[in-house]
């Protein structure tokens, strides 16, 4: 099954978070801005999300030994927020930034999947266009985008829902790291009531989807079990080899079906 | 720097991972079309996600304070994680999961810490 469409089944198992926008008679297709806010609204569980997790980035920053600026920079130029938060950890303990940098692309490796979904999507946009979505093309915005982009009732200019979800995950990421900074030093304990718990909670609502297969049971019990035998690797390297094993798993357990189908 | 303090080192980690992670998002773009993966790579990708997702998962909820495995039902964060599995899995409802697992999580967390 190509990725595109397991991706666009799960979410769309997801179910509520697309309500009312199938349109498989319509003769008027929506304006520009109309695709951009259905974006934006489509977007909204998700940013409720990432709320305190871009506090919390924020008000962690001072503690780990971050600067305003880096911070804030950041949410600004980098847009990635697991990515944000392990540099920060790494940073905290006083790794040095080349390694940091090196982790930051271990961590983001899955968005050339993201990426690599959105290629038929994307193959005739112009350029500027093609930078501009591939920059903000976070796990929230491409799994919102993958559904739309997958349904065919015809509707043309897309890349404006596509932008609106982008927009929107940008302004309140920005705008939540900036309250966190702000008000971390105003409450210095904002960073113990553990609101550090809505990433976990936002990212098992992501995989719940998925494991509709054995391949994906396994992939992901594998993973989770070496993430914990590997969890003492310097540097979140055992992000990594967690995650490898988990795909490996998934593949392996994939062709033993296959082949166990063929001999019958 | 306009007060907001950022130190070289800061900028080189900001620039560099600001560049990586672009590059990670853009590269497959402008050689689109003139290029198919290989139907194996397809395939592995396609665990990509929620393998690395459980990756993260699992160690944030089971290590929260990132030294010690803590497998108990004291343990605010494991509460709330099985929460967000039984209301993701009845329910199929993103912001639903997100909502209620964390309201658990809270109220776990407060009555813990209460005694």
């Amino acid at each position: 099954m190509p990725t595109w469409c397991v991706c666009t089944r799960l979410w769309a198992a997801g179910g509520s978070i697309w309500p009312g926008d199938a349109r498989p008679f319509n003769n008027t297709n929506p304006s520009r801005w109309s695709l951009f806010f259905e974006g934006a609204k489509d977007t909204f569980p998700l940013i409720v999300g990432a709320v305190p997790f871009g506090i919390i980035f924020g008000a962690l920053a001072d503690t780990a030994g971050l600067s305003f600026g880096a911070a804030m920079g950041m949410s600004l130029f980098v847009f990635a927020g697991s990515a944000q938060f392990v540099a920060l950890g790494l940073a905290a303990s006083g790794t040095p930034w080349p390694m940091i940098v090196v982790t930051t692309f271990v961590v983001n490796l899955r968005h050339l999947l993201y990426s690599a979904t959105m290629v038929p999507f994307y193959k005739n946009l112009p350029h500027a266009w093609k930078m501009l979505l591939a920059f903000g093309l976070t796990d929230e915005t491409f799994a919102v985008a993958v559904t739309r982009y997958g349904k065919h009732d015809g509707v043309t200019g897309k890349r404006y829902y596509n932008l609106g979800s982008m927009v929107f995950m940008y302004l309140n990421w920005n705008l939540c790291t900036l309250i966190g900074l702000t008000a971390g030093k105003t409450f210095p304990e904002i960073s113990r009531w553990g609101l550090d718990f809505a990433m976990p909670a936002t990212f098992i609502g992501i995989v719940i989807p998925y494991l509709v297969t054995r391949p994906m049971w396994a992939a992901v019990i594998t993973a989770g079990i070496v993430s914990i035998a590997a969890h003492d690797l310097p540097h979140k390297l055992g992000l990594m080899l967690a995650a490898l094993a988990g795909v490996t798993a998934g593949m392996v357990c994939e062709n033993l079906f296959c082949e166990r189908k063929k001999e019958k | 720097m306009f007060g907001i303090g950022l130190q070289l080192s800061e900028i080189y980690m900001v620039a560099g991972m600001a560049a990586v992670t672009f590059g990670i998002r853009y590269i497959l773009f402008p050689v689109s079309g003139r290029m198919q993966f290989p139907k194996w790579l397809e395939k592995g990708l396609g665990y990509v996600p929620p393998a690395v997702l459980t990756a993260i998962i699992v160690p944030s909820v089971l290590i929260p304070d990132g030294k010690t495995l803590d497998i108990n039902l004291d343990n605010p964060y494991l509460i709330g994680a099985i929460a967000a599995c039984i209301t993701g899995a009845i329910f199929k409802n993103l912001l639903l999961t997100i909502v209620v697992s964390m309201v658990i999580f809270l109220v776990a967390q407060w009555a813990f810490a209460m005694g």
